[in-house]
């Protein structure tokens, strides 16, 4: 750090406060890590009223971008900019090479979990995974027993989410393998961070991610059923409604593919067809962004009017992909989560790079035992569940809430896991014109069609209220740049 | 291009033109009211009402300003511009991928904007600047529209929706006025002067019409000109042509499925307008042909639906 800024520097971090949690920026000691000196240098040289026009400046592109999620409850629904901090996180290369080798090898390792249990299921037969566990997950689907799935490929987009514990070692907190969401906040992030600190941005060396929709559409269009040289792709949303929508249409945009609703679909002698001004026009490749349980209302939820009727069998006949597959939710069950070291290991021979959180089966009477006696030190979380809900977090939790969990552990065992509460990384930002640190999550985007893809970066996740562990967006999290250094 | 997809854009460019056309309206009679003349503020409302094509729908209860207020921000009431530039955008919101970011974003502006408490603000200290900011916004929307977005099958829904709702809101705009103006053609004093200007300005036309006629005004010139021109945006018969353009352009770049009865249901009409003299036309029912080119608009919005978006299955299998 320069002398001439300390002033500046101390006014910004004010009564920052360091304690167990690793921090992103700071030392404990105090001292800014060396990647991130160039930022605070940046910082304590730019005025207060400069940054805050940038803040709004920032703010206001996000608006006019409209991207934006609705309060529902007046009648023009109220609009929000996605909540998001200012500051880039940044991530060294070295930590970047460890987390693209370490999801890789665990994303190979998950793809052949699930064809194997989709097929001969000779983990299950190995006793690696309990039979149980896997017959009893939620997402488990019958209908994809023996089923042929192009190229072998049941995730092809995958979202994982990251902490950082101890000393900073990064693990897995869990693996969204049915239809993560969130990478359009990381390309429109980016292209804001880029406006708002265009010198920082390229003095630091960062490495683009602006060519992920490119990625997609490459890995998608390798998916294509055979004798499809020209294969029609299309996005299948929920519609509107979906509070991802914004997400859809910008990945739609950015592919150029028809961005399609179920209503928009018909499928005829198993051959999927899209409503056009022309006419009926084939569909080749859906990327699904719509649940198993919706997408076909007669193999699936008959109530659906989400999905398109007769898809399953269409795919099935191979005259159309869909990805992901259809199941793939079954191992991102939260119990077979802990399994996944073991799974690692049973495929490729290796050990895991990136590790995981340890996790409680609560099936298992020693461990459940444990947990309940533990409850006030434990997180408890619903296996099936996702963005923050069904979730117990000891420490905060209040004796009612802790005993209204023990009987539903006792009622149902296999429908939770728990956790220790984890004093997971915090990095710095800016609230109101000072920095405080905030807990951080990242979620890189993995794709896999013929090869596995990575693009640099991914979403910070920030829990912006003080104090608070919980990163979902649909829960108070906002979101953060994330800046993979060249070197 | 998904049918779905087609409609959102034909319906998004209806709502923006009807936005136009309600604030364009608004402002004339506002500024006609200020002359007293023979005609009261409440028969004026009520010209507005009809000419907007739903006379029952609000009342005429004295208070003019709180009555403009509702037209333009009252998001609950179908006649307001607000409601229709909702309308707008929520089809717009629905097609995101198809439209041109710079598209999105105008039109999302002039949604904050008409949501904004500047703007109720605006509109009590300057109504007429408070119009005339919507008006721009739109205008830069069409501006960008035309600039940013390929001219394919989507565009040419946008045109095709723009020039229907266009049509029909002149044809009614001529058919409430058009008595008046009859009505009164001797009248010599200015008043009557400034109700023909204002039917010209309710559809931004009175410095077109004086390029081709001078200042010389008269009604049946004015009818003439907003029927029969083949030039000038606002008049029926070029909307007529240019919804005839767009059907084409629409097949042409299709081209599987033949839409003939909507061809010669637009050709039907183009002839009507391209063939008859004015002469004629006063001749005969004035009132009766404005309401068939009314009727016909309706017969050719649901020609468009039934071939590029409610057609079933079956026939589309057996092309």
């Amino acid at each position: 750090m320069s002398a001439g800024h300390t002033e500046e520097l101390e006014t910004l971090f004010g009564d920052y406060p360091l304690d167990n949690a690793f921090d992103e920026m700071r030392e404990s000691t105090g001292e800014v890590r060396p990647h991130y000196r160039a930022l605070a240098e940046a910082l304590a040289k730019l005025p207060q009223e400069e940054l805050q026009r940038r803040k709004q400046s920032a703010d206001l592109s996000f608006l006019t971008q409209g991207i934006t999620f609705t309060v529902y409850g007046r009648d023009e629904g109220t609009e929000r900019i996605f909540p998001y901090d200012l500051l880039p996180r940044l991530v060294t290369a070295t930590e970047w090479d460890c987390i693209e080798r370490g999801l890789t090898q665990r994303i190979m390792a998950l793809n052949q979990f699930l064809k194997d249990v989709y097929s001969d299921a000779k983990i299950l037969s190995d006793k690696v995974v309990p039979r149980d566990l896997v017959y009893s997950c939620k997402h488990y689907r019958r209908q994809m027993r023996g089923l042929q799935v192009p190229r072998n490929v049941y995730i092809a987009v995958v979202g994982s989410d990251l902490l950082r514990v101890g000393e900073g070692e990064y693990v897995v907190l869990e693996d969204n393998l049915r239809v993560p969401s969130g990478v359009s906040y990381m390309l429109t992030n980016r292209r804001v961070m880029k406006r708002t600190f265009p010198q920082l941005f390229h003095s630091y060396g960062v490495r683009p991610i602006e060519h992920y929709p490119q990625l997609l559409l490459a890995t998608l269009r390798s998916l294509a059923p055979e004798g499809r040289p020209e294969p029609n792709i299309v996005l299948l949303t929920p519609g509107v409604f979906n509070s991802a929508y914004f997400e859809h249409t910008y990945l739609a945009r950015q592919m150029g593919v028809d961005l399609v609703e179920g209503r928009d679909l018909v499928t005829h002698d198993n051959v999927v067809y899209m409503r056009t001004t022309d006419g009926l026009k084939r569909v080749d490749v859906i990327y699904r962004r719509v649940d198993d349980d919706f997408s076909d209302p007669l193999i699936f939820r008959s109530d659906s009017a989400l999905g398109c009727a007769g898809l399953f069998n269409a795919y099935r006949a191979g005259n159309v992909t869909v990805t992901n597959a259809f199941g793939t939710g079954l191992a991102d069950d939260k119990a077979v989560y802990a399994y996944v070291p073991k799974i690692i290991k049973y495929y490729l021979d290796e050990d895991p790079i990136l590790p995981n959180v340890e996790t409680y089966i609560l099936s298992e009477e020693k461990e459940r035992q444990h947990v309940l006696a533990n409850l006030e030190k434990l997180v408890v979380k619903a296996v099936g569940e996702s963005g923050g809900y069904g979730m117990l977090i000891g420490p905060k939790s209040t004796a009612r809430q802790r005993e209204e969990f023990a009987r539903q552990i006792e009622a149902n065992p296999r429908n939770y896991i728990a956790q220790p509460t984890l004093d997971f990384s915090r990095a710095p930002c800016l609230i109101g014109n000072h920095l405080e640190p905030r807990h951080v999550d990242l979620r890189p985007y993995v794709l896999f069609g013929d090869k596995v893809n990575i693009v640099p970066g991914g979403l910070t996740r920030v829990a912006l209220e003080k104090g608070s562990l919980v990163v979902n967006s649909s829960q108070g999290g906002g979101s953060k740049d994330t800046w993979v250094l060249e070197s | 291009m998904l049918s779905r997809v087609a409609d959102s854009l034909y319906w998004m460019s209806r709502y923006l033109e009807r936005a136009e056309n309600t604030v364009r309206q608004l402002d004339v009679t506002m500024g006609l009211m200020l002359d007293t003349g023979a005609t009261s503020l409440e028969e004026r409302w009520k010209r507005l009402m009809q000419a907007l094509g739903r006379p029952e729908d609000m009342e005429w209860n004295g208070d003019l300003e709180a009555m403009a207020r509702e037209l333009v921000f009252d998001s609950l009431n179908p006649l307001s511009v607000t409601f229709a530039v909702n309308g707008a955008r929520e089809n717009a919101r629905q097609v995101r991928e198809e439209i041109s970011t710079e598209q999105w974003q105008r039109l999302n502006r002039l949604f904050h904007q008409m949501h904004s408490p500047h703007a109720q603000a605006q509109f009590r200290t300057s109504i007429n600047d408070a119009l005339a900011s919507i008006i721009d916004g739109i205008h830069l929307f069409k501006g960008v529209s035309d600039t940013t977005m390929i001219h394919g099958q989507g565009w040419q829904f946008i045109r095709l929706g723009r020039y229907l709702e266009r049509a029909y809101a002149t044809a009614t705009l001529l058919e409430v006025y058009q008595p008046h103006l009859q009505e009164h053609e001797r009248d010599h004093s200015g008043y009557q002067y400034l109700e023909m200007v204002g039917v010209l300005r309710c559809c931004t036309s009175f410095e077109a019409y004086c390029q081709v006629y001078t200042a010389d005004v008269s009604p049946d010139r004015i009818l003439e000109f907003l029927l029969l021109n083949e030039d000038f945006p606002h008049a029926i018969r070029y909307t007529v042509d240019g919804m005839r353009d767009a059907v084409q352009a629409i097949q042409r770049t299709g081209g599987r499925r033949a839409s003939d009865e909507l061809i010669s249901v637009i050709g039907r009409l183009q002839a009507t307008l391209g063939y008859t003299t004015i002469g004629e036309i006063l001749a005969g029912d004035t009132a009766a042909l404005l309401h068939k080119i009314r009727e016909e608009c309706t017969r050719i919005h649901d020609l468009i639906y039934r071939y590029y978006v409610q057609y079933s299955i079956q026939s589309a299998l057996a092309v």
